[in-house]
């Protein structure tokens, strides 16, 4: 367990020390090619209501991110994580700093990049099928893209429910339907969200392992922000920690740490159990009674 | 998922994937069933006219507590109706009117959905257009009446006018009310995915106000009748309104009930109309 508790990290460091090259050798003729995502010197900061001082939310961000590798984000809530997301999906933009997907800037929407979000924000008026081809890059032929949508569907095991209509399906499949949506794209890098922060417990199990042959099917690299730290020490190759340092209102990148093992990972793992009290308590939780 | 009637959201995260043999019988199941409600209610809903018809029979026709001057009975309001429509006059004052109101409810529509749109989606538009607008609404729509008889006359034009600006206001704020409260998270995956411009428009803006906009059209077209009355009542040959006016001033209370009765069941049809359409938007949209 290599344990980077310094302040920032530094891309020969990281670049090495990950354990997700063999996700690297996975890219097949037919599938997106995982893209490279490098954080140089990231800060956001909002405009202060009436005239106050600009309130900044992440600043010095500075991380590599191997294609390939799935990095989970973790830290409190309000700690800059979904900022973070924006910024490689070109939602949102920084106000310093730049994000580069495979060594070209971020500017404007990425379509390099697919977004997955908390909630599956699907269109209430399509049903699955139509959702899911929302996805597709614009000007995608027209037999091509009804062939992809369709092995998406059957890889998220949703080929039977194609016909209906959000309301008309549980939480997890439309989850389910939501991250079918963002491999449409075929993405570089594939950013996730809290994906699975609003579902109960079992379905959350499910989706993780669901994540991770999508994963296998589809080498991309996976950007994963997760208040859940044992969702992080299962899918992630590596976590990094944002956190505020006292009486600072920015955060920076408190900790990255490797997670060892290959995936899928026991989930009862003596290695992983140190890794989550540590984390535990880098998140400002009392390990002792947990 | 005991009571066959819970339609398990997407909100709902304990619907496990168990449930989705249940999820995919819910329309089927649900459709019969709301059937059934439906033939109850009509039921329901036709006691009380009944029973107003009954006591209205009552007090006229047998116990003569009224004088025919005062409430006319069912009887005679009927002969009244057969009357004017053999010598031809009911069918104009209808015909006249129903064109009137529909011409009306068209301008005001399109109207109201191009500028509903309009300050809907863009803030320059609505920075522009929405103080003056609301100024307009702001004017109790009768006081157009002598205006409107000014510039266009006694003629069909000032009622369709008066009709249009009645039904614009409801189709102009639903719709501008319902873009800017479109889903700002649908909106927001939609462009993450890459739409913007006519193509975020037509896939997720317009379609998300479809259900609101046919509730604001339902209102709008409640209003051209309101209008059509004020109108007619106002300055008229012919319609119902007229009807109105002419049967106060000639002491005829049975083609005035006749007009009412004859106001409220055009009303009530044309909404029913909308209504089925409405239902099918909803459900195609929604």
């Amino acid at each position: 367990m290599s344990l980077d508790a310094s302040t920032s990290v530094r891309a020969e460091e990281t670049a090495t020390d990950t354990g997700s090259g063999q996700h690297q050798t996975g890219t097949r003729g037919k599938t997106s090619q995982a893209l490279s995502v490098r954080f140089a010197n990231v800060c956001r900061a909002f405009p202060g209501k009436n005239g106050n001082e600009p309130h900044v939310v992440l600043k010095d961000i500075t991380l590599d991110v191997v294609p390939g590798e799935v990095l989970a984000i973790l830290g409190p809530s309000g700690s800059g994580k979904s900022t973070l997301l924006r910024a490689a999906s070109g939602l949102d933009a920084p106000t310093q700093g730049t994000v580069l997907i495979d060594g070209t800037p971020v500017n404007g929407i990425d379509d390099r990049c697919a977004v997955a979000f908390q909630e599956p924000r699907l269109l209430p008026w399509q049903n699955i099928h139509k959702n899911v081809e929302l996805g597709l890059p614009q000007g995608t032929p027209k037999a091509e893209g009804q062939e992809r949508v369709e092995r998406l569907l059957e890889l998220v095991e949703l080929a039977e429910f194609a016909h209906l209509r959000p309301r008309e399906v549980s939480g997890g499949m439309a989850q389910r339907t939501s991250l079918a949506r963002a491999l449409a794209r075929r993405p570089g890098v594939l950013l996730l969200d809290e994906p699975f922060g609003a579902l109960d417990a079992l379905t959350r199990l499910k989706m993780q392992d669901l994540l991770l042959q999508v994963h296998e099917a589809h080498p991309t690299t996976v950007l994963l922000v997760t208040h859940d730290v044992d969702e992080a020490l299962q899918l992630a190759d590596r976590i990094v920690v944002l956190g505020r340092k006292p009486r600072e209102t920015a955060a920076s990148i408190a900790h990255v740490f490797t997670v060892p093992g290959d995936r899928p990972r026991n989930r009862s793992d003596e290695q992983l159990g140190r890794m989550r009290l540590t984390l535990l308590s880098g998140l400002g939780v009392d390990t002792h009674r947990h | 998922m005991s009571t066959s009637v819970e339609t398990p959201s997407p909100k709902n995260s304990n619907a496990t994937d168990t449930a989705n043999d249940d999820a995919a019988l819910q329309p089927r199941v649900a459709g019969p069933l709301r059937r059934g409600v439906g033939a109850k209610r009509a039921v329901l809903g036709a006691i009380v006219p009944l029973v107003l018809l009954l006591l209205w029979w009552l007090s006229t026709s047998v116990l003569g507590i009224f004088s025919p001057v005062q409430l006319p009975s069912p009887g005679s309001v009927v002969e009244a109706g057969i009357d004017l429509a053999q010598r031809g006059e009911l069918w104009t004052h209808v015909g006249i009117s129903v064109q009137r109101v529909l011409l009306g409810f068209a301008i005001g529509a399109v109207l109201g959905l191009t500028f509903g749109s309009l300050v809907g989606l863009s803030k320059w538009a609505d920075a522009l257009l929405t103080p003056t607008i609301g100024a307009f609404r702001a004017v109790p729509s009768l006081a157009w009446v002598p205006l409107l008889i000014l510039w266009m006359k006694i003629g069909e034009d000032s009622k369709v006018t008066l009709i249009a600006i009645g039904a614009f206001f409801p189709i102009f704020t639903t719709v501008y009310m319902a873009l800017r409260h479109v889903d700002k998270n649908l909106v927001e995956a939609g462009r993450a995915f890459g739409l913007s411009g006519l193509k975020l428009l037509t896939t997720i803006q317009l379609p998300a106000v479809v259900p609101s906009v046919f509730s604001g059209l339902r209102l709008a077209l409640a209003q051209a009748w309101l209008f059509l009355v004020a109108a007619e009542l106002i300055a008229s040959s012919m319609g119902l309104g007229f009807l109105l006016t002419d049967s106060q001033n000639n002491g005829r209370t049975d083609r005035l009930l006749l007009a009412i009765i004859l106001l409220a069941v055009i009303g009530k049809i044309t909404d029913a109309i909308l209504g089925v359409v409405e239902r099918k938007a909803v459900s195609r949209w929604a």
